[in-house]
């Protein structure tokens, strides 16, 4: 019989392995030194040309282009969500005349460019001023911000029914089953238990889409709205300081930041009983 | 030659050859060809838009994949430097990166310029601008299309690369990459309309695109509606193009598969 009467003394920590210099290291190093160059020299242009006159002449402008800008899109996206819901199930119909229709919608909205959009309903409609006159509409249709809202709406409309086509079909037929099976009506199996599965599928798509609506809210600028790029192009044709698009990239930057983050808090509480 | 080409050129062109839309339905109206009409200017934006979108594919995916590389490398600086990369150009609008890189590109060449002793005033390309702004924007999305492509294939495929003595660049090429292009194809062709849709924001810093061109005979025509239609059927018309020829290029790309 033997046993052990000595410990081993405790050992100092085994030398660190020199990391080898590969390529993608120095590739690393490389780049992050030049983002580090261009935020330098971005910072170094802010201060130096920094002028509290055009601060305070621009800076409040700016806070009520972010208003515009969030309001357009808030305004566009609820308006394109109400339209989707019509568009969605038009689209799952079995009516193939009622399923072609919104099919065609979404593609027409889907294949061509929003900017296109914009202007075809901006300076487009204007052609036809004297109908528009005779219906009472011509009101809504002169204001660049009523042009751009319908055509947000219309636009995102196509996309949002889309989502909620694909969220609702994502739904396994035997959830619809089994709710008939238990004498559930298709109403109440609908809003009870499809759409609550729908909507989280739908979630992620859902985040994506406003965030690509608010990038691309900042064409409006084109159209007259003084929209955070609108103020933006205002200042930079008055001043021709560069910084001027710099400043509207941090706000945007910021929004969009602010709304990926969101979401993923938003995604990690909702689906906290599908974790496992 | 030159000659023979234009001539041959004219011939198959699809708006003012001898079978071209434009000449076959406009007659002398508003949309004929030549100096009465706006169909030759339409014409021209139409290519103008097409090789925009054409040239930036190349740039954006190699730039993409470069970017995609950083993405999944085992340095930290270097995925540092990548994701600093996507999250910037994914944040910004589209319009704001073309306004950043026309106006800044002037800037940093003309400063350039000046510290070399030239004092010229340089006017840079609405081309150019607008073909590295739309590189730019495409390659941070084709850099998490590929990353998902690059995520969806197995490990074990570069062991068994590495297993036969083949060398890792060697393996990217030969056996990775094959298998990337296939699964990364429909994500791609996503991108690729979203890039065509994107030209039309060129227009604004001058370039003469689609959209340009038919802005500017809705501006002196009055007739905005029918040309800013038009301006949507023919990008709507490239769509339906592109989407047939994805739809033939993701056959050829699982023609492996269908025999199983």
């Amino acid at each position: 019989m033997s046993h052990i009467d000595t410990l081993i003394p405790p050992q100092p920590a085994p030398p660190a392995i020199a990391q080898p210099i590969t390529l993608s290291r120095v590739a690393g190093m490389v780049f992050l030194f030049l983002w580090f160059l261009l935020f330098g020299g971005m910072l170094l242009m802010m201060h130096s040309n920094w002028d509290w006159e055009k601060f305070a002449k621009y800076g409040p402008r700016y806070i009520s282009g972010l208003e515009v800008t969030l309001g357009l899109v808030a305004a566009s996206i609820l308006g394109g969500a109400i339209l989707s819901f019509p568009l969605a199930f038009a689209r799952m119909s079995k009516n193939s005349i009622l399923s072609g229709i919104a099919y065609v919608y979404v593609y027409l909205f889907r294949g061509t460019p929003l900017l296109a959009q914009v202007f075809l309903i901006y300076y487009g409609l204007g052609s036809f001023r004297p109908q528009l006159e005779a219906i009472g509409l011509w009101w809504f249709f002169k204001d660049a911000w009523n042009c751009a809202f319908f055509s947000f709406a219309l636009n995102t409309a196509a996309y949002q029914a889309e989502i909620l086509r694909g969220a609702i079909e994502s739904v396994p037929r035997g959830q619809r089953e089994a709710a008939a099976s238990l004498g559930i009506n298709t109403r109440i199996s609908f809003w009870k238990i499809i759409m609550p599965q729908a909507l989280i599928v739908a979630l992620r798509p859902y985040g994506n889409e406003i965030i690509l609506m608010v990038k691309a809210s900042a064409i409006v600028a084109i159209v007259t709205v003084y929209d955070l790029m609108g103020e933006t192009k205002y200042a930079f044709s008055r001043t021709f300081d560069y910084q001027t698009y710099l400043w509207a990239a941090i706000f945007y930057l910021v929004i969009v930041e602010i709304l990926r983050n969101l979401w993923n808090v938003l995604e990690a509480r909702l689906t906290r009983h599908l974790k496992r | 030659m030159n000659d023979l080409l234009s001539a041959l050129g004219h011939a198959i062109d699809p708006f003012c050859g001898p079978v071209g839309v434009f000449t076959l339905f406009a007659g002398s109206g508003l949309l004929s060809c030549g100096d009465t009409g706006w169909g030759d200017e339409i014409a021209s934006g139409v290519f103008v838009t097409a090789s925009l979108a054409i040239v930036t594919l190349p740039v954006g995916l190699l730039l993409g994949f470069l970017v995609a590389l950083g993405k999944r490398s085992e340095d930290a600086y270097a995925r540092a430097a990548a994701n600093i990369y996507t999250t910037i150009f994914r944040g910004l609008p589209e319009l704001l990166t073309l306004f950043i890189v026309y106006y800044g590109l002037q800037i940093l060449i003309q400063a350039t310029l000046s510290a070399l002793g030239f004092d010229e005033r340089i006017e840079i390309n609405a081309f150019f601008a607008g073909m590295i702004a739309l590189s730019v924007v495409f390659s941070a999305y084709c850099s998490e299309v590929l990353l998902s492509a690059f995520q969806a294939i197995p490990r074990g495929q570069y062991e068994a690369g590495a297993a036969l003595g083949i060398r890792p660049g060697k393996t990217m090429v030969l056996v990775v990459i094959p298998q990337l292009i296939r699964i990364a194809l429909p994500g791609l062709g996503n991108l690729w309309m979203s890039l065509l849709k994107d030209t039309a924001l060129v227009s604004v810093v001058g370039l003469n695109d689609i959209l340009r061109e038919t802005g500017v005979a809705a501006k002196s025509t009055k007739e905005a509606f029918l040309f800013y239609g038009i301006a949507c059927l023919l990008f709507l018309i490239l769509a339906i193009i592109s989407s047939v020829f994805f739809s033939r290029i993701e056959v050829w790309a699982r023609r492996s598969e269908a025999a199983r």
